[in-house]
């Protein structure tokens, strides 16, 4: 799949792009009183700062028309490629050449406005991402048809569901038409027909010849829709090739990193966000028998509480699935007053998921403006077993449900006068 | 498909005229910018339209009092309450354009931090919300002129020299205090404090004619005393400002408006990386 072959004309071209981030440390001053205190004191200090390289040394080539998934763990330099290839951010070092239009679509609905209507925000949002007025008054209808909101066209966005948002807000990216389409991770949100759609619109754009990126954790999505992938591994391009191949390596380098079985340390960074994770499972090593209480620890660090801050987590299944979804929605929730680092911790007093593999997938956002202050995918490992559960007859096979639930059940004869057999299961 | 040649994203690859044919081919997004604006302020607020009105009518006529009633001062023989409305026209949109595009990019850090668009469109796009306020109060300012029997002169035909000469000056201030509050938090806390003292050192509420003569050669270095004065000259027929004054003026809004853009440029590299 390599790009320079037969002459196909490229679209990307990354040599040695390297992005290094400084993380700021308390010395550092934040208001400009502080800044000239400083300044007279300490004339010739240099600032007190951490370097850390999110993406080293990155090379790559993508021909016009290719469909490349990029997948990478949380804090592989996935987004940091993208905000540079979208030009949020510049390169340190290295060089990115661009042949044609970018639109990224790095997360739903950047500048929607919850005062303004559907309408106000299809244009508000499409020159945002660079289309000019009169190329969205041609696709407008297009674009209401894709998301199918015509009824709330005059109505604030503010009262839309989820759903509706959503699509509205992809619909737009989707009908950008630009040269090179960058998507990342919308469709962990909407519903699995939405998500669908969207894909059939990404092959759609890459089949009319223009270059698509797609970025995701979900490996089924990226296997179907892309023939090659890249693999970020700590700012690294470790892999490009086959995606196949791609996922096999990132499964490899997944199982190389299990030390960390059924918990997670999130890098020393800024924002609100997740800093530690885990689940403490029946047994020891990231093992859980199905039916035994469960809990999952966060600490959540939240330097910059927001009225609407909202965290939740999935449980995802080895087949992206999420098979339960946890809250903390509570408007009366500390974090969304006073900042500092909390501990929050929900039980579950039977956890009932069918044995498999399962990772959380977490959410720390708002639900007010709309900000995803962070979304980690793929922690937290570990595996549920129905060890110890007897089943007469047949043995435990995998993938035949996602959960499992106590029943009874009653047997009686039609006609007959005998008495009821019962039985039953109770994990 | 276009066979232009790639754009190249390297460090230090950046140039004036790409950033400017850049900031011109997104002119739409300006437009977009200051409908959302005007939109959420006459929407959010019941008072909205009557507000605009209002807040210059009551300074005035505070101006008025304290400055005319009270304090006895000249106005160049005209009404003072004219007089003084006449000048926070002009006031008002220097005001709203620096406090406007000086928050321009923390109150769009969502944006600026998750998309690229050439970032001079947010300070650009405040111009138009602060030009329609100042056409609102012009027309405020045509019933006074009716009220109190004041017919305007031929000077009014300068009328956008002063608009422009104003609009770049705050425009020039409102970059670098844009840049600035970046990273520095308290820029905002500092800022209404200083247009506050720059109201009062500026010839709003009296006329410079009443400033003593001692006092005269530092008056004048603030460039807002001639751009103030020619815009009450150019509604009023008042006493126009010297000549030199007013080239002071035009070079201060000059060199505001080249250290801003320059401020803002070197700034921008980081801002999505600090907001």
């Amino acid at each position: 799949m390599s790009s320079d072959q037969g002459g196909t004309p490229a679209a990307i071209t990354a040599r040695g792009v390297s992005k290094r981030y400084h993380i700021g440390h308390r010395a550092r001053p934040t208001t400009l009183a502080e800044r000239v205190v400083q300044a007279v004191r300490h004339p010739f200090a240099q600032e007190d700062r951490e370097e850390l390289w999110a993406l080293r040394n990155c090379s790559f080539d993508v021909a016009r028309g290719d469909l490349v998934g990029i997948i990478g763990r949380n804090g592989a330099g996935k987004s940091t490629l993208l905000k540079l290839l979208s030009r949020i951010t510049e390169p340190t070092a290295g060089e990115i050449l661009l042949y044609g239009r970018v639109g990224a679509l790095l997360e739903v609905g950047t500048g929607f406005h919850p005062e303004l209507t559907g309408r106000e925000n299809v244009y508000l949002n499409g020159t945002i991402l660079g289309m000019r007025r009169r190329e969205i008054a041609a696709r407008f209808d297009e674009i209401v048809a894709f998301a199918e909101v015509e009824r709330f066209l005059d109505t604030p966005v503010k009262h839309y569901s989820s759903g509706m948002y959503v699509r509205l807000a992809f619909a737009v990216a989707a009908h950008l038409e630009p040269e090179i389409l960058i998507v990342d991770e919308v469709l962990a949100v909407g519903d699995s027909e939405f998500q669908r759609k969207c894909l059939g619109k990404m092959a759609e754009v890459a089949h009319a010849g223009r270059t698509v990126l797609f970025v995701s954790h979900n490996l089924q999505a990226v296997s179907t829709l892309t023939k090659r992938t890249l693999v970020l591994d700590r700012g690294a391009c470790v892999f490009d090739g086959p995606t196949l191949d791609g996922i096999a390596h990132y499964r490899s380098m997944q199982s190389a990193h299990a030390d960390g079985a059924a918990s997670y340390a999130g890098p020393a960074s800024e924002g609100n966000r997740v800093a530690t994770a885990r689940v403490v499972t029946s047994q020891q090593g990231g093992v859980h028998v199905c039916g035994r209480p469960i809990q999952f620890e966060f600490e959540l660090e939240i330097p910059e509480p927001a009225s609407a801050l909202c965290f939740s987590f999935q449980v995802i299944d080895a087949d992206e699935r999420s098979v339960c979804h946890l809250w903390c929605f509570d408007p009366d929730t500390r974090f969304r007053r006073e900042a500092g680092r909390y501990r929050l911790t929900f039980a579950v007093p039977a956890f009932r998921a069918y044995r498999g593999s399962y990772t959380l997938r977490t959410f720390v956002s708002d639900r007010r403006t709309w900000a995803e202050f962070e979304t980690l995918a793929e922690i937290c490992p570990f595996v549920v077993t129905m060890e110890g559960i007897e089943r007469p007859e047949y043995d435990w096979d995998d993938g035949t449900s996602a959960y499992i639930e106590d029943h009874e059940w009653t047997l009686v004869r039609e006609g007959s006068g005998d008495a009821a057999q019962k039985g039953g299961f109770h994990v | 498909m276009t066979a232009a040649a790639p754009l190249r994203l390297a460090p230090g690859e950046r140039s004036v005229g790409r950033e400017l044919a850049e900031t011109w081919a997104a002119r739409d997004l300006l437009y977009t910018f200051a409908d959302r604006d005007i939109r959420l302020r006459y929407r959010q607020t019941v008072l909205g339209v009557v507000w605009v009105v209002l807040q210059p009518l009551i300074a005035a006529g505070i101006f008025t009092f304290v400055f005319g009633t009270v304090a006895h001062l000249s106005s160049d023989g005209k009404p003072y309450m004219v007089f003084a409305f006449g000048a926070l026209t002009g006031w008002n949109f220097f005001s709203g354009i620096l406090t406007r595009a000086s928050g321009c990019l923390v109150g769009n850090a969502n944006l600026v931090s998750r998309v690229f668009f050439p970032r001079l469109i947010l300070p650009l796009s405040v111009i138009p919300a602060a030009l329609l306020d100042f056409i609102v109060a012009l027309g405020m300012f045509a019933a006074l002129l009716v009220v109190y029997g004041v017919a305007p002169t031929a000077a009014l035909v300068t009328l956008p020299f002063w608009m422009l000469l104003l609009g770049a000056g705050a425009l020039g201030a409102g970059l670098v205090a844009a840049a600035l509050m970046v990273r520095y938090r308290d820029v905002q806390y500092v800022l209404p404090v200083a247009v506050q003292l720059l109201l009062y050192a500026s010839p709003v509420a009296y006329a410079a004619s009443r400033v003593p003569d001692n006092w005269r050669a530092l008056y004048y270095l603030n460039p807002l005393v001639a751009a103030i004065e020619g815009l009450r000259w150019s509604l009023l027929g008042t006493e126009p400002p010297s000549g030199g004054a007013v080239a002071w003026s035009v070079a201060a809004a000059a060199l505001a408006m080249i250290t801003g853009v320059m401020v803002f440029r070197r700034m921008e590299r980081g801002f999505a990386d600090v907001i």
